[in-house]
C-alpha cells in the first residue's frame, strides 16, 4: 500500500544556521538536483541513508539532529 | 524541473501527438470501410519513426539548451524512472499476450499489429505519466 513518508527533517533551519546555504549550493556539495533538495525538505522524498549521512555532514551536525521519525504510536506490531 | 522530468513530458507529449495522429490517419481513411481493410502499414511505421526522430530530436534541444547543472541525473531520478518503466511495462505484457491470442484465434493482422501498437503507445504514456506525477507529488513508500 502507498504511504506518506513519516520521515520529518529541519534541513531548511540546518541550512539557515549554517550561514543561509541556499538548496543550489547544499545539493550541488552532495552531488543531487536541486529539486531533489526541495522534495526532502517538503517531506516528499525520503533519501537513501547515505544521502542522509551526505546532508548531515554538509550541514555539520548528527544524522539525527537533521532527519527525525516519530515514535511508535501508529506502529504496526 | 529537472532534466528527467523533462524528458518524461517529452515522452508524453510525443507519443500521445504519435498516436492521435496514427488514430486520425486510419479513421479517416476508412471512409466506411471496414477497419481491416484500411491501408495501416506505412502509417504506423512513419508515426513509429517520427516519434522517435522527434523524441531525439527534441532531447537533443534540450540538452543544448539547459545549463549542464540541470543535466545531473541522481538517486531521485533513477527512482522516478525506474517506478514509471515498471508501471508502463505491464502494458507491453497484457500486449504480447492479447497479440499471441488473436494470431492463435486466426484474427486479422490488422488487429493484431494495432493492439501491439495501442499498449506500446499506452506502456509509453502510462510509465510517462506516473513519473510525471511522482515528480509533483510524494514520492510512494510501501
Amino acid at each position: 500500500m502507498v504511504k506518506p513518508t513519516r520521515v520529518t527533517n529541519s534541513i531548511r533551519a540546518q541550512r539557515l544556521a549554517n550561514g543561509e546555504m541556499t538548496q543550489a549550493d547544499l545539493a550541488e556539495r552532495i552531488g543531487v538536483t536541486r529539486q531533489t533538495i526541495i522534495a526532502i525538505e517538503q517531506g516528499r522524498y525520503s533519501p537513501s541513508l547515505e544521502m542522509a549521512f551526505r546532508i548531515a555532514r554538509v550541514l555539520r551536525v548528527p544524522l539525527d539532529d537533521v532527519f527525525h521519525y516519530p515514535d511508535a504510536p501508529e506502529e504496526e506490531t | 524541473m529537472t532534466h528527467q522530468e523533462k524528458r518524461a513530458w517529452v515522452m508524453l507529449v510525443v507519443s500521445v501527438a504519435a498516436y492521435a495522429a496514427y488514430a486520425v490517419t486510419i479513421l479517416s481513411r476508412a471512409d466506411g470501410r471496414p477497419l481491416p481493410d484500411v491501408p495501416y502499414t506505412a502509417p504506423l511505421l512513419w508515426t513509429v519513426g517520427a516519434a522517435i526522430l522527434a523524441t531525439i530530436l527534441v532531447e537533443i534541444a534540450l540538452g543544448v539548451v539547459s545549463p549542464r547543472s540541470s543535466r545531473l541525473t541522481d538517486a531521485r531520478d533513477r527512482q522516478i524512472g525506474r517506478l514509471g518503466d515498471y508501471t508502463g511495462q505491464s502494458f507491453v505484457g497484457i500486449g504480447a499476450v492479447a497479440a499471441m491470442l488473436m494470431a492463435m484465434a486466426g484474427w486479422d493482422r490488422f488487429w493484431i499489429a494495432n493492439v501491439i501498437y495501442v499498449c506500446f503507445f499506452l506502456s509509453t504514456m502510462l510509465g510517462s505519466v506516473t513519473k510525471v506525477i511522482v515528480y509533483r507529488r510524494t514520492f510512494p513508500q510501501w
